[in-house]
């Protein structure tokens, strides 16, 4: 049994292990980074550390989030804390992580960061995995 | 020194406490390969440093527990229990001497001979008083040594430290707050501020630790080149990073290497150049606000820039035409290119052909900046710049399409106005120039180039940047302020961009992305490779014969001058030249060259000098600026009046005149550089000297009475009645008093016969 923390992205309920998750936050004003990939929304400051805005929507190949959207997990990766913006954010639960069923098809965007199932109030979710969607650097970076 | 002598006690002492389990598990079983292998690391270490830091006493001992553990190594020795005895004796002795230093005590050295000989074989075992030696109480140390790791984090927490109160004090002030809780802020605002000086001062070093091991390094180098060179350390008391440090080392290894290598020559050539036999190499730091210099001085040869381009052309990384039309300093600068080196000869110190570019992209790597003053047969200085930190850097902060970004200082060269006077923009091709004082330089529009504004409008200020491979302008629309940042790296997506260097939050609280100048050049397509501002790059092949420069000559006239006879173009200060025995000549370097000048040339001005060469003279050719290179065409309407034009050419449908080369050169006299040798063979009236040298120096000899060791002479004259070599080494002319020959045999020549002595001169001048 693992914690899960479940949470709404692009329209869908989705699993996310407590384990990468460091806080969840509303967001400040997030400064764009010109040049940076699409899903990258910008920069902002948290707790005095700048931290690296990943919209799901945009990685999952959808149109952008509305700029309105706030609220966000944030997690770290490699040293580097991203915040991940999120619909909104259910409570926590103790679940079991299932493989994923085989021969399911999953969206496009979503086949990369689908880290198996969980079932949640009679539900299947998928569970999300955040490291599909951090941008790597450009070579070994 | 004595910073070296600490760092060896605090090292010895560690290495022993290791030790001591190793000791005694060898004592426990000798045939332990593993630990005989630490025993023995220990003791040659030793050995290394006491070589290095003078005491003899423990290089004495260590030397001889070195050479028994050799032996026990490759087994021609087998370790008996006096050996293992005899051997941790010594490893005692070392701990002992070593505390004795520290504390700064005599300790009795009668013994050592005898610990020492109980090495031998078949020794008798050594008496134990001998090794009970009473020694101070080790003196009470008031240092710690701690991993550079421990005070990296302890830099990272103080930077976050610094942000958190930022932090605090911002959201503080957006609220009415009670001003015990600000005198609270301001309390914790000193401590923060006190500790940030603090903690960055255990990261400082004096500059000593990479000073310290310079004149063993000179020293060793010279000898092993056979040369001499004295060394002059100066400033080594200036602090810096001690991670800088570190960085610095092999940088500047290499540049002193390179110095004794390549700058200082032998003993010979200098004697011949009028220099002191020792070359002279000066060292200093000196602080600078943030910046620390370090200038790395000597007095050899300098660079020859002349053999650089001349490698630059075989290696095939620029073309003749790139390289005339290079600034001084810009071929100077061809010592960084890769796989460029001005030396002919691979030695075992430097001249792989890597190395300075290396060097110079190591120094960049930490935000500095390499700058060469190079004096031609008088040596080269070299200025490293390289701020104090690396963790604070002191940016300037530029604005574009309503968003900040931070530039590093040390990267910006100028910042001015698009209004000013000396400020041009102008449209060429597809893009924009900038011409900031007479130099072009590309224009990068911030804003466009990050793709955060769609319509290029005007920018109001051009930030000068300094990239690794050229200078350009980037037009922003402002520049707010400076400011001194903690840079940290940006997450792997944002630096992918390649156009930043990091980010970091200032006091505002609001994140800010640090730009790399090289990656903003990068990314806007900049190409430094052709680095001159005219444009070579014809599609087709033309030859040089066919190409010409087109220039604006001093008296106002466009004029065109074949470009193979361009040596290269040069900048002179006016004074240079000077109306000297009938002619215009200007001095450059040491040689000194007829010129040619349409207008006067004021003196107080500089002046841009065409320097042609047609091989083995050379005439110089004042103009005022330097415009294309065209191609010729086919048709040139003749001239028939005089003056040095060959005739009239149509470019673009406009009529230039092509300057005769063959008749700038045809009033020229023979080149001035290495004339023929004259030996003439005195005599005791000195006739040969004082009638006829003259004639013969008029006729481009040069002339002396003796032969150095080297020198050929073409033509050696005597009188028939004077004195004569034992070998000749040129042929020999006679010369006679007399107007008749004194018979049929005697071949000499009536010295006032003034026809047979210019033939003569004439035969041997063409050799």
């Amino acid at each position: 049994m693992e914690q899960f923390l479940i949470a709404k992205i692009a329209g869908r309920h989705v699993a996310i292990p407590t384990a990468q998750v460091e806080s969840v936050i509303d967001l400040g004003e997030v400064l764009p980074a010109p040049l940076a990939p699409p899903e990258v929304r910008g920069l902002v400051a948290i707790r005095s550390r700048v931290v690296t805005v990943i919209d799901p929507d945009v990685a999952l190949g959808l149109a952008p989030s509305s700029l309105e959207r706030r609220r966000a997990v944030i997690t770290a990766v490699d040293g580097h804390h991203y915040a991940i913006l999120v619909e909104n954010l259910d409570e926590v639960e103790t679940l079991e992580r299932q493989p994923l069923s085989s021969g399911l098809a999953l969206g496009d965007g979503w086949r990369g960061c689908a880290g198996g199932i969980v079932e949640h109030q009679g539900e299947p979710m998928l569970i999300l995995d955040f490291l599909a969607w951090i941008p790597a650097g450009a070579v070994a970076a | 020194m004595d910073d070296l002598l600490q760092e060896f006690i605090a090292e010895t002492r560690e290495t022993l406490e290791a030790l001591a389990g190793e000791v005694v598990a060898w004592d426990a079983d000798p045939t332990d390969r593993a630990r005989l292998d630490a025993i023995f690391r220990f003791v040659h270490t030793v050995k290394g440093s006491c070589g290095f830091l003078d005491l003899p006493r423990l290089a004495r001992l260590s030397h001889a527990a070195e050479d028994v553990l050799a032996a026990v190594r490759d087994g021609s020795r087998s370790p008996d229990t006096a050996l293992v005895n005899a051997v941790l004796a010594i490893i005692d002795r070392i701990g002992e001497l070593v505390e004795a230093i520290d504390s700064g005590v005599a300790l009795d050295d009668s013994s050592e001979d005898l610990l020492i000989a109980a090495l031998a074989e078949n020794a008798a075992p050594v008496a134990a008083q001998v090794l009970t030696v009473t020694t101070q109480p080790r003196a009470h140390s008031r240092s710690v040594r701690l991993g550079v790791d421990l005070l990296d984090r302890m830099m990272s927490g103080m930077s976050d430290m610094v942000l958190a109160r930022n932090d605090l004090a911002r959201r503080l002030r957006e609220t009415d707050f009670d001003p015990r809780v600000e005198a609270a802020l301001e309390r914790l605002s000193l401590t923060v501020a006190d500790m940030r000086e603090t903690v960055s001062r255990t990261r400082m070093q004096t500059i000593d630790a990479l000073f310290g091991a310079v004149p063993r390094m000179v020293r060793d180098t010279a000898a092993e080149l056979g040369k001499a060179v004295n060394v002059r350390i100066e400033g080594g008391d200036v602090e810096l990073d001690r991670e800088m440090i570190e960085l610095m080392r092999d940088p500047l290894v290499h540049l002193i290497r390179n110095s004794i290598d390549h700058g200082i020559e032998g003993p010979t050539e200098r004697t011949a150049a009028n220099k002191p036999a020792a070359g002279m190499l000066a060292i200093s730091a000196r602080q600078s606000g943030n910046q620390i210099l370090i200038d790395i001085v000597d007095d050899g040869r300098g660079i020859d820039t002349e053999k650089l381009a001349a490698k630059a052309v075989a290696q095939k990384l620029f073309t003749h035409d790139e390289l005339r039309l290079m600034s001084e300093a810009a071929r100077c600068d061809l010592v960084f290119h890769p796989g460029l080196s001005s030396s002919d000869k691979v030695t075992t110190v430097s001249g792989r052909g890597v190395g300075m570019d290396i060097v110079r992209s190591n120094i960049e790597h930490i935000g500095g900046r390499v700058l060469l003053n190079n004096r031609p047969g008088r040596g080269l200085a070299i200025t490293i710049r390289v701020p104090l930190t690396l963790s604070i850097l002191t940016t300037i902060i530029v604005e574009a399409a309503g968003q900040k970004f931070a530039l590093a200082r040390q990267s910006v060269d100028e910042i001015v106005k698009v209004r000013a006077p000396q400020v041009r923009i102008d449209r060429v091709g597809g893009n924009r120039v900038a011409t900031v004082r007479g130099e072009r330089l590309p224009l990068v529009d911030l804003a466009a180039l990050l793709e955060i504004s769609d319509q290029a409008d005007h920018p109001d200020t051009l930030v000068i940047v300094a990239a690794r491979e050229g200078n350009f302008a980037l037009a922003v629309d402002g520049v707010i302020d400076t400011e001194e940042l903690v840079i940290k790296p940006a997450s792997p997506g944002v630096m992918a961009t390649g156009v930043y260097a990091g980010h970091t939050l200032p006091d505002n609280g609001r994140p800010m992305l640090l730009l790399d100048g090289s990656g903003l050049a990068a990314r806007a397509g900049l190409s430094f490779e052709r680095a001159t501002s005219i444009d070579s790059g014809e599609t087709h092949v033309v030859t040089d014969a066919d190409r010409a420069l087109l220039f604006d000559d001093l008296d106002g006239q466009r004029r065109v001058l074949p470009l193979a006879t361009i040596d290269r173009v040069e900048t002179v200060p006016g004074d240079a030249v000077r109306l000297t025995a009938g002619r215009l000549r200007v001095a450059c370097g040491t040689s000194l060259i007829p010129l040619h000048a349409t207008a006067p040339i004021a003196p107080h001005t500089s002046v841009s000098l065409l320097r042609l060469t047609d091989g083995l003279g050379e005439v110089a050719y004042a103009i005022q600026e330097a415009i294309e290179i065209v191609e010729l065409p086919d048709t040139i309407a003749r001239s028939t009046g005089t003056g040095p034009i060959a005739g009239v050419i149509l470019i673009d449908g406009e009529q230039i005149e092509l300057i005769d080369v063959h008749a700038l050169f045809t009033d020229v006299e023979a080149p001035v550089s290495a004339p023929p040798i004259c030996l003439l063979h005195a005599d005791q009236t000195g006739w040969l000297s004082h009638f006829l040298k003259p004639v013969i120096e008029a006729s481009g000899y040069r002339c002396v009475t003796r032969l150095d060791a080297g020198q050929t002479a073409a033509l050696a004259l005597t009188m028939s009645d004077g004195p004569v070599g034992d070998i000749e080494p040129a042929p020999l002319v006679r010369l006679r008093a007399s107007r008749d020959p004194a018979g049929p045999q005697d071949d000499s020549i009536y010295r006032y016969d003034r026809d047979a002595l210019q033939a003569v001169l004439a035969r041997g001048r063409r050799g």
